[in-house]
């Protein structure tokens, strides 16, 4: 029950943004389930600081959106206990940096109550929060922390790229029986694009290829893949047909889907917008290489953030962030081996 | 192996003989239970960290005889009374702490971490303070499903100090939550004395945020189980939080390691054995009743049932090694 597993049956497409397309899904299963409930700093009157949970308080009533202190050790712990108690708490957490605050509650509990007490409990709860440098915000308003909750078994880490498959993954994420971090890249907040009405659900750990290519993969995670798409489309002027895989949830990892596109291009480069050293692409890279390391023409390479906290000034910060025009280097550089 | 008696939920009642001897015996049930913990742990059959509460059997016991079944606890480090006063099983509670398939968790979690859906209890933790926010959110769960339930969270005086206390007390006093926090002061946080450690009184904190305080002598069974039966009743009617401040003691170390307990006198560890729980209630039955209760008559039948009970975990078996894998996620 864990991963739903009904496909979209879409009816209507309409051009909506991230935000508006994230508010969607909350709002059909506040509908769906009674114990859905959403918590968080301004999520009620204000309706979110990026307007994710606009509207929903007047619809729903404040027992079911519901304002908190600036308190995300607090929230995350309510939340543990809510789930516990048969209730859905849907807990936003207003930055991903503030992340560390709640870390305890987490990691320590929500991860491993289920396992600690042999299934006898469960928290089905989700932490939606944020990632994603360049909006000029810092070093603790920038941070893309998504690959840390990977790495702790118990937690499942979603990465959507797309309004489509924000609203579906997350209606899944919030069917989920297991507690869900969910990273919306927070300057793709008013990104648009084609969303279906009603019942669309992304099943947890299911990647998807992007645009088909026979020469290299591409393996993009959230804010990442836009710019392996325009990558793509500078490539293919150079003759170069580029297959972008989305990673879309990096537990569960659906590395059947990357490691077949693998097998089929021989190479591989891999990009998240998350520090480098001991990050996502560490982990994909590794895995990727292990499987297919007899078929490569050439050694996996990565891109990510740059390993120093996010700086303010713009043309520093800019200088930390990989770029459409990095990955096009890679994707050459990889070109050249074994040509 | 306790049995909620009849009468439980009456709060001005004077408790009858037989609720006093219930309680005199659940108290007896959890000394001997640890009793038996310290034992298997010198013989290397219990491993790893375990804590016992010999010397603070009146507080789970007299707040738990408050609850019923469906009510929720959650519990701490030192959470063998906890789960045994809210009616778990000692067979399965052993099974666990031998790491057994049989144990509440199947053995993946061993004393520190018992749980107990078929008894409201949401888990002992490890993190000290780390289950007040499951407490205050179970609590916040009553109340956005009306179920009526309550919630105590058992917590010592180190866990005051953690940041989370305040947020979470914050809430559930904001939202008039159900959730009764019963601090069990037993003076020490871990190796620390508390004073050391602790600026004012724990219980103030709770004041500063309006919240109904009770304080209780929580060596007194009886003490506890009167404010626990009031605060409970108050948080269930919507009066929101309470807080009840224990008063207890530790007798042996924070831990199995713990044995020479530098950091305070055996003078002070004499005094407060003068205060024993049990042997008080004996007092009691005599004074207040006329009972002479059969001491060395029910503590035999209690050892015999611990005997049992380890005797069924022993022969419990060990869990597949294809479990080590399973209960990470929904299976």
């Amino acid at each position: 029950m864990s991963t739903p597993t009904e496909m979209t049956t879409p009816t209507t497409l309409r051009q909506l943004n991230l935000a508006t397309a994230l508010n969607e899904a909350l709002r059909e299963e506040m509908h769906r389930d009674e114990r859905v409930f959403v918590m968080g700093e301004d999520v009620a009157v204000a309706g979110g600081v990026y307007k994710v949970t606009d509207g929903l308080l007047g619809e729903f009533g404040p027992s079911r959106v519901i304002d908190t202190p600036i308190s995300e050790a607090g929230i995350a712990g309510l939340a543990v206990g809510a789930a516990m108690a048969d209730r859905r708490p849907v807990i936003e957490i207003m930055f991903g940096d503030f992340l560390f605050l709640a870390m305890d509650q987490i990691a320590n509990q929500a991860a491993k109550v289920r396992y600690m007490s042999g299934g006898a409990w469960h928290v089905p709860m989700v932490v939606r929060t944020t990632l994603g440098a360049g909006r000029r915000a810092a070093a603790q308003h920038s941070q893309s922390l998504h690959a840390i909750f990977a790495h702790i078994p118990g937690l499942k880490v979603v990465v959507p790229s797309d309004p489509a498959d924000a609203k579906g993954l997350l209606k899944a994420a919030i069917r989920d029986d297991d507690p869900v971090v969910f990273f919306e890249d927070k300057l793709g907040y008013r990104s648009v694009g084609p969303v279906p009405t009603g019942e669309h659900v992304v099943p947890l750990g299911s990647a998807l290829i992007r645009r088909p290519g026979r020469d290299v993969t591409l393996v993009a995670t959230s804010s990442m893949v836009a710019h392996a798409m325009t990558a793509a489309e500078q490539l293919a002027d150079r003759s170069v047909e580029t297959e972008v895989v989305d990673v879309r949830c990096l537990t569960p990892l659906d590395l059947a889907t990357i490691t077949e596109s693998v097998r089929r291009t021989k190479r591989c480069v891999v990009v998240d917008p998350g520090h480098l050293r001991f990050g996502a692409t560490a982990e994909l890279a590794a895995s990727v290489s292990e499987r297919t390391f007899g078929e490569l023409r050439a050694p996996v390479l990565r891109l990510g953030a740059m390993d120093v906290p996010v700086p303010y000034s713009p043309s520093l910060e800019d200088l930390t962030i990989p770029s459409a025009d990095d990955l096009v280097s890679a994707v050459l550089e990889t070109m050249a081996w074994r040509a | 192996m306790a049995e909620p008696d009849a009468e439980v939920r009456s709060v001005d009642d004077e408790p009858t003989a037989g609720t006093v001897t219930a309680l005199l015996r659940q108290m007896v049930v959890i000394r001997e239970f640890e009793q038996a913990t310290l034992d298997l742990y010198a013989r290397a059959e219990i491993l790893g960290i375990a804590h016992v509460s010999i010397g603070q059997e009146a507080v789970p016991v007299g707040v738990c005889s408050a609850l019923r079944r469906e009510d929720y606890i959650t519990s701490t480090h030192r959470g063998h009374g906890h789960c045994l006063a809210k009616g778990a099983d000692a067979e399965r509670m052993f099974a666990e702490m031998l790491g057994r398939s049989t144990g509440y968790c199947g053995g993946k979690g061993g004393s520190m971490h018992i749980a107990d859906p078929s008894s409201g209890n949401l888990g002992a933790n490890a993190i000290v303070g780390g289950s007040l926010g499951i407490a205050t959110g179970a609590a916040l769960a009553s109340k956005l499903s009306g179920s009526g339930t309550v919630t105590v969270c058992f917590f010592g005086d180190g866990a005051a100090n953690q940041g989370l206390m305040l947020e979470v007390m914050n809430m559930a006093a904001v939202w008039s939550l159900p959730c009764v926090y019963v601090c069990e002061d037993n003076q020490y946080g871990e190796y620390t004395a508390r004073d050391a450690v602790t600026a004012g009184d724990i219980s103030d904190r709770a004041l500063a945020l309006g919240m109904a305080v009770h304080r209780v002598d929580g060596m007194d069974v009886l003490d506890v189980r009167r404010a626990a039966l009031r605060a409970v009743e108050a948080a269930q009617s919507g009066d929101g939080p309470q807080f009840l401040h224990c008063q207890t003691y530790r007798y042996l170390g924070h831990g199995m390691s713990d044995r020479d307990r530098p950091y305070r006198s055996r003078d002070e560890e004499t005094d407060w054995r003068a205060r024993d729980p049990i042997d008080r209630v004996v007092r009691t039955l005599q004074d207040r009743y006329g009972i002479e209760f059969d001491m060395d008559g029910v503590r035999a039948e209690v050892r015999s049932e611990i005997s049992q009970a380890i005797d069924g975990a022993r022969s419990a078996e060990q869990p597949a090694p294809e479990a080590v894998r399973r209960h990470v996620y929904a299976d």
